[in-house]
């Protein structure tokens, strides 16, 4: 069963396809490229919302669709969630 | 490549439609009433009642009268009845939709009075309607259907199942000679230097430049804040949606991987020949759906995430979502099913397959969600203040 997708290999967030509840060790894959990434989860990820893939601090840039999809404002662990709080546009 | 056929209407100038409406369209917002009441005495016509067409002027003037004109002289529609308060204005959108060939009269209320321009309006919609209900469907090819997309309450779902599948339906329905229209100007802001590298040539991607940058200059001109809660919308937050870099990026998927566009629109703007076209439109559903029924397209593909309800009177609109949680707690507004893509159980290639039968089952008179539930969103974009 897959509990997480990513777009491609280099994004450093995957999308939960399922509610994945904390300290899940989660199976993900990636829409282009067979690569089969995992990531054991620190909080419960709503189903649709990002799951870290990798550490972050403040002013890191996030990836997905191997694309900048905005800049970090707040530590990030491996396995945590990536939303509105931790996340914002670098554009607006 | 075999293109399909579907049943549709061929219309005075050639054009295909699907659906075969007589509409009672109010030139302005104090016709509506008339409107309303020729609609509710002759059963099968559709007044389009609509906020505008008041003292407006220059290019929002000029935005008003194509979205007007275009609305009547899209090929789902068979004849129109317009409906204004003094004839000026009203004879110039009869005038612009008769060009079509296709049946259109005008009435205004001034020196009549509501009850006999009714009574008049009623008489001509009612042989309009016996009229149309005559015509009979042909053979035509899935390839003269004008297919416009954008999708609404995006997630990320969206972005991994249902505008890849969009996107997939494009390239095919480009291959085979079709035309279709994208947009949504604001959306696609981190996004936009993949846009513009479909672009066909270097002339149409300074367009597209100089309309991106319009919309940006305009953003930033009037906002408060980051447009967080607009721009990606609450309910794109929701649904996981964090930034509108990430929103843009999965909405770019509706335009598929191989094919280019060869042009860019006005809002409401038709196409002038086949391919693919940019629109420059909002991302609101109801106004950037007005504007591409006004340029045409006769059928719409909307990807959902969240559960856009969006519908249009004049153009079908498909709506396709890959989130389960959607399609199981709203499933009537769903009209094609994507999640088994994010199970893997679901290639993108074979959803786009499934995407073009519903297509067909829709050009053939199969009703959307949408239509059944009664979704007929009519929302003029409009660009400033009036007079």
């Amino acid at each position: 069963m897959i509990e997480f997708l990513m777009h491609v290999e280099q994004d450093t967030v995957g999308v939960a396809v399922v509610d994945i509840k904390a300290g899940t060790h989660a199976s993900g894959r990636t829409l282009h490229g067979d690569a089969k990434p995992k990531v054991k989860a620190l909080m419960d990820i709503p189903l649709g919302h990002k799951i870290a893939m990798r550490d972050f601090k403040p002013g890191d840039t996030v990836i997905k669709y191997g694309e900048d999809i905005g800049k970090v404002v707040a530590p990030i662990k491996k396995g945590e969630h990536v939303h509105v709080h931790n996340v914002k546009t670098k554009r607006w | 490549m075999k293109i399909p056929t579907i049943k549709g209407y061929r219309r005075e100038n050639g054009r295909v439609g699907i659906r075969n409406h007589v509409i009672i369209l109010p030139v302005d917002d104090i016709s509506n009433a008339a409107c309303e009441a020729v609609a509710n005495n002759i059963k099968g016509t559709l007044a389009l009642p609509h906020a505008y067409g008041r003292l407006q002027f220059g290019e929002d003037l000029d935005l008003f009268f194509r979205t007007m004109i275009g609305t009547g002289a899209n090929p789902n529609v068979a004849a129109v009845v317009v409906i204004g308060i003094e004839p000026g204005w009203t004879q110039r959108i009869v005038d612009g939709i008769a060009k079509t060939g296709k049946p259109v009269a005008g009435f205004s209320i001034e020196r009549f009075g509501d009850i006999t321009t009714i009574a008049n309006a009623s008489r001509k919609a009612l042989e309009y309607v016996q009229w149309a209900s005559e015509l009979e469907r042909t053979t035509c090819k899935f390839s003269e259907l004008y297919i416009s997309v954008k999708c609404g309450e995006s997630d990320t779902t969206t972005g991994l199942s249902s505008c890849p599948t969009v996107g997939n339906v494009i390239d095919k329905s480009i291959a085979m000679g079709g035309t279709a229209s994208f947009g949504e100007t604001s959306e696609l802001t981190g996004g936009e230097h993949i846009v513009r590298a479909k672009a066909a040539n270097e002339k149409v991607a300074q367009q597209f430049d100089a309309i991106f940058k319009d919309y940006q200059d305009m953003i930033m001109k009037e906002k408060t804040d980051d447009l967080s809660e607009s721009q990606p919308t609450k309910g794109n937050i929701r649904g996981g949606l964090t930034t509108i870099e990430e929103k843009a990026l999965g909405n770019i998927e509706k335009l598929g991987k191989k094919t280019k566009f060869v042009g860019c629109l006005k809002p409401a703007e038709a196409p002038s020949k086949k391919g693919f076209w940019f629109m420059d439109t909002s991302s609101a559903a109801a106004e950037a759906v007005t504007l591409w029924a006004a340029s045409g397209a006769v059928v719409h593909l909307f990807p959902t995430g969240q559960g856009n309800i969006i519908g249009n009177p004049i153009e079908p609109v498909i709506k396709i979502s890959g989130n389960p949680l959607t399609c199981s707690t709203m499933g009537e507004h769903i009209d094609h099913n994507v999640s088994a893509i994010l199970r893997g159980e679901m290639t993108v290639d074979e959803a786009g397959d499934e995407l073009i039968e519903m297509i067909i089952r829709t050009a053939n008179g199969r009703l959307t969600a949408a239509e059944a539930l009664g979704h007929r969103e009519f929302v003029l974009t409009k660009l400033y203040r009036s007079a």
